[in-house]
């Protein structure tokens, strides 16, 4: 019989942040003199001229540390710098780098507020510069948020030009001629006679010399490669089994680990045996871990087995034990002790109420897993005084944190191999996996351990999307919506997740309501309010947090008014839409779909929906057909604007992509709880869309959008609103719950 | 026990009911073989047998009836296989991670069918699960390579 212990919350992470947050104050801008983290590693004859670009006399390395999750984002940074370096990125070596202060995302903390994207205020934009530097301060290399591409295009770029230009003065030093006189091609600075000479070559010469900083960024009509058609940097690997995953890292002398976790998330052990599994082939020990158990093996099967033979006796958690009482907790929640945020209220929503016909609806979005289909998993190698990792993260600077707390050994001697992901839609922002795997190999010194999760417990020991309801009453009057109070209740995002990787900001949980306040609607009586139910299973973020199901309530319960107008449901969005943007992708919409003039045919139905997620206004049309077999999705039309478009090829895949997740998701998927134990533990039950469900896309960027924004998330959150929406032109029946198939069978 | 993968034979000594996928990535480090469900619910771990695709996760080692392909055996980003260079003309990939079993179905499907048509797409490769929603450039490359490979 084992040792029994309680498993306790993490909380050392503010603490480490807060600490690295005090030595890296202000120091990380690349136009200023800066503690350079490459620095600490060159070689004699090597430059590091800025954190992002590396060049040694046998190549050029790009440092791109967001996190490829399968969005693009390595390539994406790649050409960014490349566009100004004057280089074909295919001839770089890409490397996420080590996790650094350098590399703080500000972006997605300043979105991270009770403001909507599109208001562009002083209050605003002062509280979205503090928030800059408290991600500066505390180091946060977040890859999330669809903020890759906003936070560091001008960074990037930046960093290209000073790269570029300090390599001419190297030039210039060298040869006597001015700068000003050089150019730069492919790699090489070039003379005024047409003489070549290699970055490579000037390697020595540029270490030596001052970084030239004062540079400015050509304009877009100068590049080259940015905004036009290139291919992707790993899409010769991803298309030949080449792509090396954090799953496939292999040593000699690696042993595998599984991990058997109490079914109910948080909950303990009151004793176990490891005998069964101890007397099972080519198994090694077995360890005790956060959450439960792990087996050491020969390989991942002889562990998976063993794991399943464990005998556990677990100890429940202390919150709601099944989906009905869920529900009803969430239900419960919708109560002034409860309310968190009202960060809108225009009008007088209650007297515009009074005495109208007031028309209501509640909403219900269930629990999501992520199921990226890379299992998470881990490799870890703990020797004398330094930790190696070899994992996908978006949190590399929790993950390296994290390694103290399990061993004692300092942050500054962790080593992350930050691999790409097999997808990850919000789960790899938290690190339970990596602190398992660094518990077990530090059970084994001086062995590699890679730890993988079976799919079974990474069904079930999701952080998942958290159960979400929500009550809409309104009225109408002349043709027109008059009124929209919406209720939105569930367990608080900000208080589950930020609590473990980052700090519980202050004030409401914006999150909470993120897709429902902060659309950019003008009606006259327009009210939203959260209610932060209490604790249950952690929850996580999962593409477009909030949003995901915040705009399927917010769009469907619009529509009903729309509808109870009898007024045009593109024509009155538009009428009811005060800001450009969100006006511009929604006529986009309808002129692409032929809204106002398409005859579609009978049993047939069209929807729409609009959302302003991440900074970006996307709407969706969508045209389904009624059949013998069931409902299809025929055609989606997707309308969005994120500013200029760097990566067009790959822009369309995340538009097309994330429309396919919200609605696979929307049609099919769900978590649900008994005896606190997940139902669904793989793929029979969570299916999602697949290809033959699969319609046909049709997609448009404006482009015209002032800021930069990215387009990991946007289009996840109209497509469920407008796909119900479509449904109840087919068939008259209003899909207030999804998944939308304990309704209507999908062909 | 001997195991023919990719052309080259190798004596295995792994138990016999090892599904033929932990053989391939954790005996023989093949790794374009990805485990996904180990239930035959996503297609990740598709290879060929005799010319067949099957899911590895679902055979065990001493089941094995042929010599086996995966996708390394199929093309090698020097040599790239018809299918390959379709799937990167149509830029398929996101994560990538489900695209070995999804080319290696696709190989399956224009053996059988040198001109499928969508209804045919769908009903070959239905079974490969692909959470990015790679779809529409799945079947726009299921189409390009199947013209290639009839003009080749």
């Amino acid at each position: 019989m084992g040792r029994v212990r309680t498993i306790a919350r993490r909380s050392f992470l503010i603490g480490s942040a807060a600490i690295v947050g005090g030595v890296a104050f202000g120091a990380y801008f690349v136009t200023r003199p800066t503690p350079n983290p490459l620095l600490g590693d060159l070689g004699e004859g090597e430059a590091a001229l800025t954190p992002f670009v590396k060049i040694t006399p046998d190549g050029i390395t790009l440092i791109v540390p967001r996190a490829d999750v399968g969005q693009g984002i390595a390539s994406t940074q790649a050409m960014l710098i490349a566009e100004e370096l004057d280089i074909d990125p295919s001839t770089a070596t890409l490397d996420p780098g080590q996790p650094h202060p350098a590399y703080f995302n500000g972006t997605v903390a300043a979105d991270g507020l009770s403001f909507p994207g599109w208001d562009e205020g002083f209050v605003a934009e002062t509280v979205r510069d503090l928030m800059m530097n408290v991600a500066r301060l505390s180091g946060s290399q977040f890859t999330g948020g669809s903020s890759s591409t906003a936070d560091l295009h001008e960074t990037l770029r930046r960093a290209g030009a000073t790269a570029r230009e300090t390599l001419k003065a190297a030039a210039a030093a060298r040869t006597g001629l001015s700068s000003a006189d050089l150019r730069t091609e492919n790699g090489h600075v070039v003379l005024p006679d047409g003489t070549l000479i290699a970055y490579t070559e000037l390697a020595a010469e540029a270490a030596a010399t001052e970084p030239v900083t004062d540079v400015a960024l050509r304009p877009a009509s100068d590049w080259t490669r940015l905004g036009k058609p290139y291919q992707r940097l790993d899409i010769v690997a991803k298309s030949t089994g080449t792509q090396s995953y954090g799953i496939d890292v292999a040593f000699p002398g690696m042993l595998h680990a599984a991990v058997r976790a109490n079914p109910g998330r948080g909950g303990s052990m009151a004793s176990y045996s490891p005998d069964a599994a101890l007397a099972m082939q080519g198994v090694r020990s077995v360890v005790e871990v956060d959450e439960g158990l792990a087996v050491i093996a020969d390989n991942t099967w002889f562990a998976f087995k063993a794991a399943e033979a464990l005998q556990v006796d677990w100890l429940p958690p202390d919150y709601p034990a099944s989906s009905a009482e869920m529900w009803q907790a969430l239900s419960d929640a919708h109560a002034d002790e409860f309310r968190n945020s009202r960060l809108r209220d225009d009008g007088d929503v209650e007297a515009a109420l009074n005495g109208a016909t007031v028309i209501e609806a509640e909403y219900r979005a269930p629990f999501l897993a992520h199921a990226a289909l890379e299992p998470l998993s881990a490799t870890v190698l703990v020797e004398d005084d330094s930790v190696t990792i070899w994992t996908a993260t978006q949190v590399p600077h929790v993950v390296r944190d994290a390694v103290a707390d399990v061993t004692g050994i300092e942050a500054g001697n962790v080593i992350l191999h930050a691999l790409p992901a097999g997808g990850s839609f919000g789960r790899r922002l938290d690190h339970d996996y990596v602190v398992q795997a660094i518990q077990i190999a530090a059970s084994m010194p001086g062995r590699p351990i890679k730890t993988t999760w079976s799919r079974e417990e990474d069904m079930t020991h999701d952080f998942p999307r958290p159960l979400h309801m929500a009550r809409g009453r309104g009225t109408v009057a002349d043709g027109r919506v008059l009124a929209c109070d919406l209720d939105t209740i569930s367990p608080s995002l900000v208080g589950s997740w930020f609590g473990r990787v980052f700090i519980v900001p202050p004030g409401p949980d914006a999150m909470l309501v993120w897709g429902a306040f902060d659309q950019p609607y003008a009606i006259p009586n327009y009210r939203v309010t959260g209610y932060a139910a209490p604790p249950m299973m952690p929850v996580g973020s999962w593409r477009s947090p909030g949003a995901c199901s915040n705009t399927f309530f917010h769009e469907s319960f619009l529509s009903e008014l729309i509808h109870a107008a009898g007024a045009d449901p593109l024509e009155e969005r538009l009428r009811l839409i005060d800001h450009a943007d969100s006006r511009r992708v929604l006529e986009a919409v309808g002129e692409m779909s032929n809204w106002a003039g398409a005859d579609i045919g009978p049993e047939r139905g069209r929807g729409i929906a609009f959302a302003y997620t991440h900074g970006v206004p996307v709407a969706e049309v969508i045209d389904v057909t009624m059949t013998d077999r069931g409902l299809r999705i025929d055609e989606v039309w997707i309308a969005a604007d994120c500013g200029t478009v760097f990566d067009p090829v790959n822009a369309e895949a995340q538009l097309t992509g994330a429309a396919i997740f919200g609605l696979g998701h929307a049609m099919n998927c769900e978590l649900t709880y008994e005896n606190h134990a997940v139902q669904q533990t793989n793929f029979d039950a969570f299916e999602g869309m697949r290809l033959h469900q699969t319609p046909r896309f049709h997609t448009q960027l404006l482009g015209l959008a002032e800021r930069v924004r990215g387009l990991g998330e946007p289009a996840t959150a109209p497509a469920a609103p407008a796909l119900a929406d479509a449904i109840f032109a087919a068939t008259g029946q209003r899909l207030r719950e999804m998944p939308f198939n304990r309704s209507v069978d999908f062909a | 026990m001997l195991l023919t993968v990719n052309g080259n034979s190798h004596d295995v000594d792994l138990p016999s009911d090892m599904p033929l996928l932990w053989v391939l990535r954790d005996g023989l480090n093949v790794t374009s073989v990805k485990y996904g469900c180990g239930i035959a619910q996503c297609g990740a771990c598709t290879v060929h047998i005799g010319g067949d695709a099957v899911r590895s996760c679902q055979v065990t080692l001493g089941d094995v009836w042929g010599d086996v392909t995966t996708l390394e055996g199929l093309g090698t980003p020097d040599a790239l296989h018809v299918i390959q260079a379709a799937w990167i003309e149509h830029q398929v990939a996101q994560c990538g991670y489900c695209q070995s079993g999804q080319i290696m179905q696709a190989a399956d499907l224009l053996a059988r069918i040198p001109e499928p048509s969508d209804d045919d797409i769908d009903a070959a490769m239905s079974g490969n699960l692909c959470r990015c929603g790679t779809y529409p450039r799945i079947r726009a490359a299921v189409h390009s390579a199947a013209r290639a490979m009839r003009e080749a």
